[in-house]
């Protein structure tokens, strides 16, 4: 049983057919020659059916290959053209709860770049302090050369205050990132609202390896891949038709049934939660219960390490994460959890389930089964320690 | 198809077993895991977290724990088709076994970590996790075997004598042995590397581990002076009490150790020098003649039982050091230790080793010494 589709979820079937169709055809989209034009055809419609879902413009898009990459590009970019453009920009405001595609450049750029990294302030459900960003923000703008803070969380599903950190940065007139990697078809995302977007292909139902940055006209970036300058000089690599036109038929298809799919996974994990908070005592749920993605329910176990949890859960089918990344293949407590204010060994008991769009009510009802005499075992596992 | 040859009792078992194997990402655990797969079991590998900032690639033989041998044990789970994770047991081989370590040198013994990490570490932390979590047994790569006879479960040799890892295993206890598994222990190395490769699993060539596994570059010395500092004082002559020079830690020093004296001198009559005695409290280090090493009468506390105690007097064989060979003794149970009368005397016998008592290839038990000397 899937409950891990924040890792990844499976390929709609639209996204697949997408996918091999194009993979039948030979163009090289840059080529001049009619198999090339055929190919880059099927790529700028790609590019104007995302940019129609998220409210951005066709030429805001940049195909990359992934989040991560995304997020590296949003970031660095952002940081060297800021600081060349005025070599007093050194501050990154960015949020403690951040996946680790962005954290690791902040804190690359840190040590290596000069940049000085203020992390914002986050309450017990992970959610950005408005005030604190305020505060931050007209303390010296003139010293910011970025904001970033991802739009919903992987690990907790918290949403952020999108609307409002965009309104802040701008009044400020400071770029704002957001890693929009969960969000996008999850939740109802307007690029328009901020400055640059990252997205991936395999969050949404499109495949592993493509993914887009949607960055607002105006805002100039500093590449980091050079060659061909395929992407608006901003991105060069030859541009992967198929994953391509796979990742549009995967964002429409997701943006189009967002709010019925959504309603459904939405009913699927609150049952989920309320009925193993129900029936196994100690078990604390993290993250904001309202402002949510659909599908992730966090949940600590006191007593427990969420390694004994997987490993019984998987012995018994059920495929879940620990949610947090792991360090030399090493299991640490979720920065993000920590953020949030809990206490390493809580951190440590803790698992997400995520839900997603091939998610049924049998698989709830069969992981609310099996659970508590996992717990049980675990918690006896965890005393031996 | 190779000849299997004859297996202990559970590696041909009746009903499946639920085993953890730990897979270090070496052949050895490799070939004993896809054994245990094999034979039906239902098998989980792990791979041990031991280090806390693990280095990123193996250095030749040296090392362990490195983020390229957890791949590797990793890739070797893959090939077996068994689910695989990595238990982070870092801060329990910290005090258990690294902490140990250092105050064992530092109180100018010389302790076996290999050992005590057997000991608390892969039979106990992770042996008790894996009971706990509804597993039978932890199944390891290591040469020995378990042999269920009439008298019960016993320890014996390997049956490849230049592997043979008895010495390190014989601190298991009845109750460790009974949840233990060693596919290994009636096999050569070099068939178990034969068979490795025939399995398709690519460390069929990697190199064996030696040394100690947490001191990376193989310097002891340096490591232990890394963490206790410097403590300066003489090096004596055991026979005259003439100071012959200076050392800078008398921790770092071995009973029967040779090299790395630094006496620039030898004695009077032209005879090496070897460290006959170790004390750390006066930070003296005493030299003399190969001769005063000659023992024939070994103390040992906290002895601990492969399988029922011995009672009165024994006739055994010891052994003192991991690949050291084994004297005659009579053995007789002293307190919670043991006292051994050596048949013949034995040379360079340092407290803090253990001294393991067999019966033929039978482990009897193991006591860790505490005093050698002339009766």
């Amino acid at each position: 049983m899937y409950l891990d589709h924040a890792a990844t979820t499976p390929m709609r079937p639209e996204a697949v057919t997408a996918m091999v169709a194009e993979m039948g055809r030979v163009g090289n989209a840059s080529s001049l020659h009619a198999s090339g034009r055929r190919a880059r055809r099927i790529v700028e419609e790609s590019r104007e059916s995302i940019a129609a879902a998220l409210g951005a413009q066709p030429r805001d898009v940049i195909f990359t290959s992934g989040g991560t990459e995304s997020d590296n590009l949003a970031i660095k970019g952002l940081y060297r053209a800021r600081v060349s453009e005025d070599s007093r920009r050194l501050r990154i405001l960015c949020a403690p709860v951040e996946h680790h595609a962005v954290l690791d450049p902040v804190e690359w750029l840190a040590k290596t770049q000069d940049a000085e990294v203020v992390w914002l302030r986050v309450d017990h459900l992970g959610r950005v302090d408005l005030e604190s960003l305020g505060a931050e923000l007209a303390l010296d703008p003139d010293s910011i050369a970025l904001v970033t803070v991802m739009w919903a969380n992987n690990e907790v599903g918290t949403v952020q205050p999108i609307a409002e950190i965009a309104e802040l940065c701008a009044a400020a007139g400071v770029p704002l990132h957001v890693d929009g990697v969960q969000a996008v078809g999850q939740l109802p995302v307007d690029a328009a609202l901020v400055d640059s977007l990252a997205l991936s292909g395999h969050k949404l139902g499109g495949p592993h390896g493509v993914g887009a940055l949607v960055l607002r006209q105006g805002i100039n970036l500093v590449p980091l891949q050079h060659g061909g300058g395929q992407e608006r000089d901003i991105r060069s690599g030859t541009l992967d038709t198929p994953a391509i036109a796979s990742l549009a038929a995967a964002i429409t298809a997701a943006v189009g049934d967002r709010d019925s799919r959504g309603a459904q996974t939405r009913a699927l994990r609150d049952d989920l939660v309320r009925r193993v908070l129900g029936s196994i005592p100690g078990v604390s749920r993290n993250g904001d219960p309202i402002n949510s993605l659909p599908g992730i329910a966090n949940l600590s176990f006191e007593g427990c390490e969420g390694d004994a949890l997987l490993l019984l859960l998987d012995a018994a089918g059920i495929e879940c994460s620990r949610g947090s990344a792991c360090t030399a293949g090493v299991p640490q407590p979720s920065h993000v959890l920590l953020a949030m204010g809990l206490d390493p060994l809580t951190a440590r008991g803790s698992l997400r389930f995520s839900l997603g769009y091939t998610s049924t009510q049998a698989d709830i009802d069969c992981l609310v089964e099996v659970l508590p005499s996992i717990v049980k075992r675990a918690r006896r596992a965890g005393s031996a320690r | 198809m190779h000849v299997v040859p004859d297996r202990p009792a559970e590696m041909s078992p009746a009903a499946p077993l639920r085993i953890i194997a730990a897979l270090s990402g070496g052949v050895d655990s490799a070939v004993a895991a896809a054994r245990a797969v094999d034979a039906g079991h239902e098998v989980v590998a792990i791979h041990l977290a031991l280090s806390r900032s693990p280095a990123a690639e193996r250095n030749g033989s040296r090392g362990c724990c490195t983020v390229e041998d957890s791949h590797d044990a990793r890739r070797i789970a893959d090939v077996l088709g068994i689910p695989f994770y990595i238990w982070d047991l870092s801060e329990r081989f910290q005090d258990e076994v690294i902490d140990d370590f250092v105050a064992e040198y530092a109180a100018g013994r010389t302790p076996n970590p290999c050992l005590r990490c057997n000991e608390k570490i892969k039979f106990t932390a992770v042996l008790d996790r894996a009971l706990a979590l509804g597993f039978d047994a932890v199944c390891t790569g290591h040469y020995a075997r378990i042999v269920d006879s009439e008298n019960g479960r016993e320890l014996h040799r390997a049956v490849d004598p230049g592997k043979d890892q008895s010495y390190v295993l014989a601190v298991l206890d009845e109750q460790q042995l009974a949840s233990a598994m060693f596919p290994l222990g009636d096999t050569h190395k070099d068939e178990v590397r034969a068979e490795a490769a025939r399995r398709g699993l690519l460390v069929a060539d990697k190199p064996d581990s030696h040394d100690i596994c947490f001191v990376a570059d193989g310097d002891t010395s340096g490591w232990l002076h890394s963490r206790l500092g410097d403590a300066p004082g003489e090096i004596v002559d055991a026979v005259s009490g003439e100071p012959l020079g200076q050392h800078d830690g008398a921790f770092a020093f071995t009973v029967g150790q040779r090299r790395g004296l630094g006496l620039g001198r030898p004695a009077p009559d032209g005879a090496r020098r070897y460290v006959i005695e170790v004390d750390t409290a006066s930070s003296t280090v005493l030299v003399g003649p190969p001769t005063l090493l000659d023992v024939d009468l070994i103390y040992g506390d906290k002895a601990r039982w492969s399988g029922p105690a011995i009672t009165g007097v024994t006739a055994a064989r010891v052994q003192v050091r991991a690949h050291g060979d084994t004297v005659p003794a009579d053995v007789d149970v002293l307190g919670d230790g043991v006292v051994a009368l050596l048949g013949e005397s034995l040379r360079g016998v340092a407290a803090g080793q253990a001294m393991v008592m067999y019966d033929g290839t039978r482990v009897i038990g193991s006591a860790t010494i505490t005093r050698a000397t002339r009766q």
